[in-house]
Parts: structure tokens; sequence; C-alpha cells
């Protein structure tokens, strides 16, 4: 299904392949990550604010945030080319560039495995770089095949894992079903501690004690992993409902850089051998 | 709800009005001209009014220029008219200085069918989907202005009569309402959702294109256009409805154009622009200070100035982190505050405050 809608897309851009671009703008983090894991960063004349990755990246002109896209600011880079993660708007932005006669590309989100072979494709024949696109696609495939053997092997006791968002003034945000971080939490061998919403939600102290996640995960603020967090270990550890709960009591916690644990590109393979790697530490007895 | 100090009777002003009047007028449509001429200028592509007439314009470049520019300036202009025309119209209906479109229920309406549009889309019956198209966030806005409104009209109005200190407490409580069934969207939202709903608050010309204007506008014109109509009945009327009525001032006609001139000027600003707040407070208290409180000459003045002030707003938030964008509502009270406040104390005085 999701092949097929890259594939349309594909076939909407027929010059694609023939015609390489030479002024391409990326919107979306994970787009970005793929670009430059395609060695076709000097082709890039901007970005949006979620791409933080490569710090190099960061050098670039900022367009502003992937939801919010002005058309001038867009069209001021010049791009002849926009790749777009799924998710990128608003719809009027997109339809005046459209009428400018800008070509673009979607990437849809799809927070699977398939999904990111797909956007490496994807995003590698809208640059005129197939060839490219398929090694990186064959080695990203190979480091998801070992990450995932590495976790089937793992014969112990699958940990339940809260994934929190932010913990606000003492009000927790922690992830559900359909998104990246319960992907990921899957992918790597855990499971998910709290169910029965979709998306990210504020959590009640009671939801929290009675999920009761042997692991707490978390994101490291800088992207680049460098910077940690403003809120240490300790205000996690200690909030009243966690403190009960067996992740609180053992004190266990995994901090994790977000786009690197979230994005589904190519340091996904990465991502899912170190989680699975930490929950391996976590749950061996002390 | 006396008259108050800030807003005496329609007599002449201080000043000489008959030439100060016509002088800030002019100074003011001066202004817009050249405040449009600077906004169509300047940008964060860096393309000029100069190249509009080169043949050898590119796609693009037309497209940043017709497409994207102009709707955007008409849009801003529109806007800006609207609002501080509602804003007059609202303080001088009220007899209150702190009167603002959103005390007639439309902001919080406006804002309550945004957020329906935003969280909910997805479960919007697919006709109404296609027959709105990618502008369903802007058609909800204006319907739950609009409804609010009307329902809060429905309530403070009894056998032919508008009672306006019930409209105001009945504005307050729907206020209330709305913002609760608000709450309850956004606790329902996912968290692209929630910026989504972040960014409408903070306001935002952005997605301005002629077919935005095309639906908006007529709204907007017809309310400007009707307002100056107006202004004798709310010059009679700010020395309290009773002498109103005794001088041959229809009055329930005034409020119930006032209401409804307000709530298709502020739907359609709101729905096309977001939350922009300040326009309506701020311009009409400046005129005041400068041309004194008639009607006649602020309602059109305040046109004029609010076109003024939201071009220049709009042409700051574009270039202040080009190639991104502030949002408008951001710059408009980082500017606007300041400057209002300092009015506020050099003309403390005056204004009996």
């Amino acid at each position: 299904m999701i092949r097929l809608a890259f594939a349309l897309a594909r076939a909407v851009l027929p010059a694609a392949a023939a015609r390489a671009q030479e002024r391409v703008l990326s919107i979306g983090g994970a787009v970005t990550e793929v670009i430059y894991a395609l060695g076709e960063e000097g082709r890039l004349v901007g970005r949006d604010t979620t791409s933080g990755f490569p710090p190099e990246a960061g050098a670039l002109p900022d367009v502003g945030y992937m939801r919010q896209l002005s058309p001038e600011g867009v069209l001021s880079v010049a791009p002849d080319l926009i790749i777009l993660s799924g998710g990128a708007g608003p719809a009027e932005t997109l339809a005046t560039l459209e009428a400018a006669g800008v070509r673009m590309l979607t990437v849809p989100e799809d927070f699977t495995t398939d999904g990111v072979i797909a956007r490496i494709e994807a995003v590698a024949g809208a640059l005129g770089v197939p060839e490219k696109g398929a090694d990186l696609a064959a080695r990203t495939q190979a480091g998801l095949d070992a990450a995932r053997a590495q976790v089937a092997q793992y014969d112990g006791e699958r940990p339940r894992v809260l994934f929190l968002l932010s913990n606000a003034g003492g009000r927790l945000t922690g992830a559900g079903q359909g998104n990246a971080a319960d992907a990921m939490i899957t992918l790597a061998g855990g499971v998910n501690a709290v169910g029965g919403f979709e998306g990210y939600k504020a959590l009640g102290d009671e939801a929290i004690a009675a999920s009761a996640p042997d692991i707490l995960l978390v994101m490291s603020r800088g992207d680049d992993g460098a910077s940690e967090g403003v809120q240490d270990d300790d205000d996690y550890l200690t909030h009243p409902a966690i403190a009960q709960t067996p992740a609180g009591q053992a004190g266990r916690i995994i901090r994790m850089p977000g786009m690197f644990l979230l994005g589904f590109g190519p340091r996904t393979p990465e991502a899912i051998a170190e989680l699975h790697a930490a929950f391996r530490r976590q749950m061996s007895p002390q | 709800m006396t008259a108050s100090p800030a807003m005496p009777p329609a007599a002449p002003s201080r000043a000489a009005p008959r030439l100060k009047v016509p002088l800030v007028m002019a100074g003011l449509a001066v202004l817009l001209v050249a405040m449009a001429g600077l906004g169509l200028s300047l940008g964060a592509s860096g393309l000029s009014p100069r190249d509009m007439l080169r043949s050898d314009l590119d796609e693009a470049g037309r497209a940043i220029l017709f497409d994207i520019r102009l709707p955007r300036l008409l849009l801003g202009a529109l806007v800006g008219a609207a609002l501080a025309v509602s804003g007059a119209l609202m303080q001088g209906l009220f007899r209150n200085p702190l009167a603002d479109p959103g005390l007639v229920g439309v902001g919080a309406g406006a804002g309550l069918g945004a957020v329906i549009a935003i969280v909910l889309g997805g479960m919007i019956p697919a006709g109404v989907q296609a027959l709105t198209g990618i502008y369903m966030v802007p058609v909800f806005a204006f319907l739950g202005g609009w409804l609010t409104t009307l329902l809060l009209y429905r309530v403070a109005s009894l056998r032919g009569h508008t009672s306006i200190a019930t409209m105001l407490l009945a504005g307050i409580v729907l206020a209330a309402l709305a913002g609760a069934a608000t709450g309850i969207l956004i606790y329902m939202a996912a968290d692209r959702q929630l910026r989504d709903l972040t960014f409408w608050g903070l306001g935002s010309l952005a997605g301005a294109n002629w077919t935005k204007l095309a639906a908006a506008a007529p709204m907007m014109i017809l309310g400007l256009a009707a307002a100056p109509l107006l202004a004798r009945g709310l010059n009679a009327m700010a020395l309290g409805e009773a002498v109103a009525r005794h001088m041959g001032v229809p009055v329930e006609r005034v409020k119930r154009g006032a209401i409804l001139g307000v709530a298709a000027m502020t739907g359609a600003a709101v729905a096309v622009s977001g939350g922009i707040g300040f326009v309506g407070i701020v311009v009409p208290h400046i005129l005041r200070l400068a041309i004194g409180p008639d009607h006649r000459s602020l309602l059109p003045a305040a046109a004029l100035f609010g076109a003024v002030l939201l071009i220049a707003a709009d042409t700051v938030s574009r270039l202040v982190v080009a190639p991104a964008e502030l949002p408008i509502g951001i710059i408009m009270a980082l500017i606007g505050a300041p400057v209002f406040l300092w009015i506020l104390l050099a003309r403390r005085a005056v204004m009996e405050i």
C-alpha cells in the first residue's frame, strides 16, 4: 500500500530520474537525514525547523516550522524541488507553491521498517539518484535485519516501557499507540506500558502507577545528543506516580536523542540496536 | 454603564476639528499607500514591484508578486480595517472603552469553530469536507463566530429590545462555555494538532490567496461600507439610550446593525487570519485622542489606520526571521502594547483614567 503510494508519487514526477534537480528544499527532519545519508546535501538550499541532524544542516536557511510554511519564504530560497515529510503544510501554502510551478514530492509518514526503506527510495528517486538510493536502502535494510535478529535472539523478559514526551510541571505526557515511540519500543523488543489511546496524551498519576513500567524512555534535548535535557533523571524517577513503579524503584531510565529515536530514517537500525542493548542492560539482574 | 469619560458625547473636540480631521485622514491615506507600496516591495525573496513590469519574469517571480504578496496585502488591509472598525463600533455600542469584538462572542465562537475543524477535521462528513476543501478551518471559524453572535443576540433580545448589559454578561458566559468546549477538544488533540492550534491563535496571513480573499472580502467590505450609516446613531447613544431615543434615533436598529456588522467583519477577519488581537482596542483609542470621538470621522479613520497597522505588522512578520515567518499576533502586541502604554501615560490627564 505504502509502496504503491510511493510508486504513484514517482509516476507523477516522470522527469525525476532523467533531470537532476539542483536546488532542493528539504522539509522534515527525516527527509533531511536521508538526503545527507545519500551524500546529496550539496544540492540543499534550505531546510525546515525540525531538520536538526546532522548538525551541518543547521547552517542552511530555515524556512520555518514544517506545518506553518509561508509561500514566499519557501520560494525565496528558489527551490526547483521540494521534498516534504508527511504532515507538512498548511494546505493553502502547498497549493500556492504548486501553482507557482515548483515540483514537490511528499514522503508519507510511516512508522515501520518497510517505511524507512520506502522513504529512502522515494527521496533518492526524486533526487534522480536511484542507484545511490538502492545502495543506502540495502545498507539500511541490512542494519535493520541485524538489529531485529539481535532482538529476536533475546529470550529474557520483555520489559514494559513507558515513553514520556515531557514532564511539564509534574504533568507527564506519555506515548500511546500509533506513533514513532510505540513503534520503536516494539521493534527493540519492549512492550508499551500504556495503551488505549492514539498519539501522545497527558497521563494521570493513577494511570502511570497502573501501567507499572519496568523502564522509562525519555528524549534528551539536543538532537545531536550532546546536550542533556533540562530535566534530569531524578525529576522523572522521583515523580510521585513513577516512584512506586518498578522503573522508579530500580531507577531505570533510558535517554536518547529525539530525532535519532523517533526519526524513522537512516539511523533507525542503529537506534533499534542501541535501544535494545539499553533494554538488556537495564533488565539484567544487577 | 454610564457614558465613559474616555468618550464624551459628540461635542466639538478641543482642537479645531474642522482642520484636524481632514489632515489626519489625508495623512492616514498617504500612509496607507506608502505602507502598501512597502509591503509589496519587501519580502523574503527580494523581488521588487519594478520586477513586475519585466517581461522576462519567471513563473516563480510572477507567483510571488501576484499570487502571494498582492492578495496578502489586500487581505491584510481588509482584516486590519475590519478589526479596527469593529472595535470602534463595539466601544460606541457598549459605551465602554474596553469593549472589543471579542465581547459579542465572535472571538470565542470562531476559536471553537477553528479548533473543531483542526481536531475533528477527519470526522467531519466527507460531503462537507469536499465542499470546504483545504478551507475547512476558515469556514468553520466563520460559522462559529457567526452562530455565537446570533445566539448571543437572541439571548439578549426580549420583545424587540436588546439589553446591552445582558449581552455583555451573556457574552462572558458564552465565551466561558466555548472555552470549555475548546478545552475538551484540546485534550483530545494530537501533538501536531496542538501546534496547529497554537499557531492559529497567534494569527497569520501566510495562507492568503485570491480564493480566500474572494471569499472573505465581500463580508468585510459590506461591513465597512455599512459602518458609517451607524455613526450618527452611535454619537447620539453616547448620551445614553433614553436620550438617543428622544432625539429620534432608531436605537434598536443601530444596535442590531452594529452587532451584525461586527459579527460579519470580525467573523470573516478572524476566519482568514486567526487570532489577531489588539487592533480593535488600540486603533480607535489612538484616533479618539487625535481627532475626537465623533463616529462620523472616527469610523473611516479607524478603517485607514487599522489597514496601515496590519500591513506594517505583517511586513515585519514576513521579514524579521526570513525566510521563516513570525506570527503576526506576536508582532502586533510587541509593537502595539508599548506604544499604547506610552500614549496612555503621556495623555493620562486628558484620558482621566
